[in-house]
């Protein structure tokens, strides 16, 4: 019954989402036809897209508690979940599928949607009925997916005795929350698409435009950072090899929409500030979303190899690509038709704070089309019969071409001010940074042998450290605005993250040992002490597990308990690996089995890393997504300060205008 | 449940981490070679060699037995005195250029050298043209 | 602003649909082809890998036409495809085997339990022969020419319907 309730809500939203493309799409024709023309129609759009968000979050309520209980004839259940299983994961099994994951995926637009038709009043409401209906239509092929290929309700004829369980890799407390966080990114960004596709239809491309969409994108980006974050960490500690980045074709794509969104948000800055690059930023709003989708597509389809795919069915691939071709190649048709009407706006000298986000736009870009370009290459000459593969040989130097002039105009930035400036004006703080960039430069090249990526990275590190927090010099703190604050906050993450990601490639200490309990070993500073091996058993796995006890520069020990799990549903072997965090680095131990030709007493094969900064990366990118947030508070407070000034202001003069016309009457 | 552990270790004991075959990794499998220098070499160079049997995974970073083989010829052709180049010359040869995540240049690889230049050029004109040329002007 | 370079993107995006359509309809493939089909074999030189037959070398695999196949005990589509290979053994094959990170005694339990179609069985306990020939998983099997050439290579277990194919590759190496 709970199973059919859900599915009824998901049609009933789907017919919802059809009347809200219906509704909007008649009342945006009606409403350009002059002044004051409108329709009642206008009026059933906002809460027909509220009404379609709370269907849509019962259904996946429902859904997850199909998985609450195990009902097993409920086939997403049975493949997915086991009664043996902790509560946790039984929740999380309800997104860790293909079928749970997409009415999560419709589940976040829907909602996206409602909050929009709930609370968005800034634009014009014919803009408003063109975005409303925009994002009706998506949601409608999405629906259609779901409901004609990936219905997550289905029931078994015949229930089984019990299910095959979760895919044990995904049975991790960071595994249950990264794919919701990532897709909240994800599909948020398809409310800027929806706000471009509504802004070209109406044409009408404005700073006011760009304020409205700005906290949306932001909310979106900084979940797809938080969820890209926390993605990379969930890779390094479960795959149990220490590796946090791999140029894996699923974490490029979900690298990309993050890369359009950054270039997007600052794009979205300029058109808000000075009426400039407005055919650029609809471009950015389509292919943000656009590339959302084509993520979605390349993980889902099966194209592309892939150490993280899952799910994988070239039958849903299909209908995935032809949504991709009803909407980003609609959106991009639209863009050509009619972008050569909207005019460019304000053009401007390169020494000024827009000259510089001009840069990092075409920067990101850049780097968005090399990402692109080399996670489909291989599909490229695939359909030539020939197989390659592109991995960070190539990535990473060809993507620092385009990031490091990047980064150094990122420094500066923030130091100009608007429409023109000189760099003559901020001579010393160039001076002071670029100082700092040669000296640790200079500094690390002497102190060790270090390859010129890392040693690069940790220079620029160092200079946009500082250079993040020149814009608060000479300033009184307490009246810098929130937005500013989270401007230094992400720009500071950046550079955080930046020095975690060199430092980690630069002087990482990697240390393979087999040893008997007693033994000990010496990674970097670390002596590391294999006390003894015990079997454990969990809910649903039994492991070996060592007791290591590790001493920093012969410190107090921590102890270390690194796992070899075997999973029985289903049967799967994994490492769970064991941390020792320090400011400066992370112990990281691995277990694998036992080592080969003991005599005696049998040695157990260990993997330690010493990661010096390596926990910057992810400290980085959290300060990102923490400015993210400082920046949305800030723009919705001052934006509900400026509204209410300016209903006061109305109701003062509408008070005057009373009592004028009282006296009038007297 | 505490009497149980024993019959699970005997279990987990009897079905090994691999799960595939009898025999322990190859020498060089889970060993380093003794020259910090020659293994960094090797740890390098394994990180971006292909794991035949995987997902999109390196032979670094795997616990399928092949990737253990591969690592252990990658550091035994080292330690033989062989270049990291060559040995990646070596697999190519017996794989094509699949088993490398470093595309050579060549007749089906050209474009990805070709097209960052290209996009290099396009990023310069756009910059130039938005603020060189057009700067303070008014369209 | 020019109006082509507004359709560029579109242009773009159709390219990449043409792409995965054209992917999407292909049947995936996950087999990694030897890139040594056509070249000499390598040099090397197995200890046996059972006790009643002899190891296997390179300069062994000379002289006729014959398969070289590429199992191990503990792979389950070997098991499938012993029939075949005892069909084709039957037809007066010559096939040598190399037998993929194995012991002794299981190699001896497997091949009483489902034939022994081989003439040699060398033994290659660190996957070095394997890696030299460019074979990528078990089981695999090569059509070694007279001069000692790698003239085919079939990725997978042997079926009945391969077993044609099989012969026809090494009848056309025969002549």
């Amino acid at each position: 019954m709970i199973a059919e309730l859900g599915l009824a809500a998901l049609w009933l939203a789907a017919a919802l989402a059809g009347l809200q493309l219906v509704c909007g799409a008649l009342a945006t024709r009606v409403m350009g036809h002059g002044d004051g023309a409108t329709t009642e129609l206008a009026l059933v759009t906002r809460p027909v897209a509220i009404l379609q968000g709370g269907l849509v979050a019962f259904s996946f309520a429902m859904l997850v508690w199909v998985f609450v209980i195990t009902d097993l004839s409920v086939k997403l259940v049975v493949a997915n979940s086991h009664a043996m299983k902790p509560l946790v994961f039984k929740i999380a099994g309800a997104w860790g599928n293909h079928e749970g994951s997409m009415l999560l995926w419709v589940t976040v637009m829907a909602l996206a949607g409602a909050l929009i038709a709930a609370i968005e009043r800034r634009l014009p409401e014919r803009t408003m009925q063109a975005t409303l209906a925009a994002q009706g239509f998506v949601a409608l092929g999405f629906y259609a997916f779901l409901l004609l290929s990936s219905n997550p309700f289905e029931r078994l004829p015949l229930p089984p005795a019990e299910g095959m369980g979760l895919n044990p890799l995904l049975q991790d407390i960071g595994m249950a929350f990264h794919p919701p966080t990532l897709y909240v990114g994800y599909v948020g960004l398809s409310v800027a698409f929806s706000f471009a596709v509504g802004a070209l239809l109406t044409r009408q491309v404005t700073p006011d435009f760009a304020r409205a969409m700005r906290p949306w994108l932001l909310g979106a980006w900084v979940f797809l950072t938080l969820g890209i974050t926390a993605g990379s960490y969930w890779a390094y500690y479960e795959l149990g090899w220490g590796g946090w980045w791999f140029w894996d074709p699923v974490e490029n794509a979900a690298l990309m929409p993050w890369l359009a969104a950054t270039a997007l948000l600052h794009s979205a800055g300029v058109l808000a500030a000075r009426d400039a690059l407005r055919a650029w930023t609809i471009m950015l709003g389509v292919v943000a979303f656009s590339m959302s989708m084509v993520g979605t597509f390349l993980v889902r389809s099966g194209i592309l190899t892939s150490v993280h795919a899952f799910a994988v069915d070239p039958r849903r691939g299909s209908f995935i690509l032809a949504l991709l071709a009803i909407y980003i190649g609609g959106a991009l048709l639209l863009f050509a038709l009619r972008a050569g009407t909207v005019s460019e706006g304000q053009r401007f000298a390169i020494a000024s704070r827009e000259g510089a986000l001009v840069v990092n736009n075409v920067m990101l870009s850049a780097v968005l089309a090399i990402v692109l370009l080399g996670t489909l290459y291989p599909l490229l000459t695939e359909a030539f019969d020939v197989r390659v593969s592109v991995g960070p040989p190539y990535f990473n130097p060809v993507g620092a071409v385009f990031v490091v002039p990047m980064l150094l105009v990122m420094a500066v930035g923030p130091l100009l001010r608007w429409r023109r400036d000189s760099l003559g004006r901020i001579s010393r703080e160039l001076a002071l940074v670029g100082a700092l960039i040669l000296a640790a430069l200079v500094l690390v090249s002497i102190l060790g042998e270090v390859e010129l990526l890392p040693l690069l990275g940790l220079a620029l590190a160092t200079g946009l450290a500082v250079a993040s927090l020149l814009p608060l010099r000479g300033r009184a703190l307490r009246r810098v605005p929130l937005a500013t604050w989270g401007m230094v906050a992400a720009h500071l993450g950046i550079a955080v993250a930046l020095f975690g990601m060199a430092s980690d490639s630069a002087f990482t200490r990697e240390r393979l040992v087999a040893l008997a309990p007693g033994q000990d070993a010496q990674v970097g500073p670390w002596r590391v002490t294999l006390e003894r091996i015990d079997p454990v058993a969990g809910p649903n796995w039994t492991a070996l597990q060592a007791t290591l006890r590790a001493s920093y520069n012969d410190g107090p020990p921590t102890a270390l308990a690194p796992q070899a799990r075997s999973f029985w549903a289903p049967a799967q072997q994994t490492s769970e690996t064991a941390l020792a965090t320090r400011w400066n680095g992370q112990l990281y131990a691995a277990m694998g089995g036992e080592a080969p030709g003991a005599t005696g007493s049998p040695r157990w094969q260990l993997r330690l890393w010493w990661k010096p900064f390596v926990i910057w990366i992810w400290l980085g990118g959290l300060m990102v997504a923490m400015g993210g947030v400082m920046a949305l508070v800030g723009r919705v407070l001052a934006d509900v300060k400026r509204r209410s000034v300016t209903r006061r202001a109305a109701s003062r003069r509408a008070d005057r205008a009373e009592v004028l016309a009282a006296g009038a009457n007297e | 449940m505490k009497a149980l552990l024993p019959c699970m270790m005997l279990l987990i004991l009897a079905s090994p981490l691999a799960a595939q075959d009898g025999l322990p990794p190859a020498p060089y499998a889970n060993r380093q070679l003794d020259d910090p220098a020659l293994e960094a070499e090797a740890q390098e160079l394994m990180e971006t060699l292909r794991c035949l049997k995987c997902q999109s995974q390196s032979i670094a970073d795997s616990d399928a037995p092949m990737a253990g083989d591969m690592r252990s010829q990658v550091r035994m052709r080292l330690a033989a005195g062989e270049r990291p180049e060559a040995i990646r010359g070596w697999l190519t040869a017996r794989y094509g250029d699949y088993v490398s995540y470093k595309p050579q240049i060549g007749s089906a690889t050209w474009p990805l050298f070709a097209i960052p230049p290209a996009l290099l050029a396009l990023a310069g004109l756009v910059l130039w043209r938005r603020l060189g040329h057009g700067a303070g002007r008014r369209p | 602003m020019n109006r082509w370079r507004l359709w560029l993107p579109l242009a773009v995006f159709a390219g990449f649909l043409a792409l995965a359509g054209a992917m999407l309809m292909r049947p995936r493939d996950d087999v990694v082809a030897s890139a040594m089909v056509g070249q000499p074999l390598p040099d090397f030189t197995l200890r046996p890998a059972v006790t009643d037959r002899p190891g296997l070398a390179s300069r062994d695999l000379v002289g006729r036409p014959r398969l070289l196949n590429i199992f191990a005990s503990w792979c389950v589509p070997c098991i499938a495809e012993a029939p075949q290979l005892a069909r084709l053994a039957a037809r007066g094959v010559v096939i040598d085997g190399i037998a993929i990170r194995d012991r002794p005694e299981d190699v001896a339990r497997f091949l009483a339990r489902y034939g022994n179609p081989y003439r040699a069985i060398g033994a290659d306990d660190v996957s070095a022969v394997q890696l030299a020939i460019g074979s990528s998983g078990v089981p695999e099997t090569f059509v070694i020419d007279p001069a000692g050439r790698i003239a085919y290579q079939h990725i997978g277990e042997i079926r009945a319907e391969d077993v044609d194919k099989l012969l026809k590759k090494l009848e056309e190496d025969g002549t």
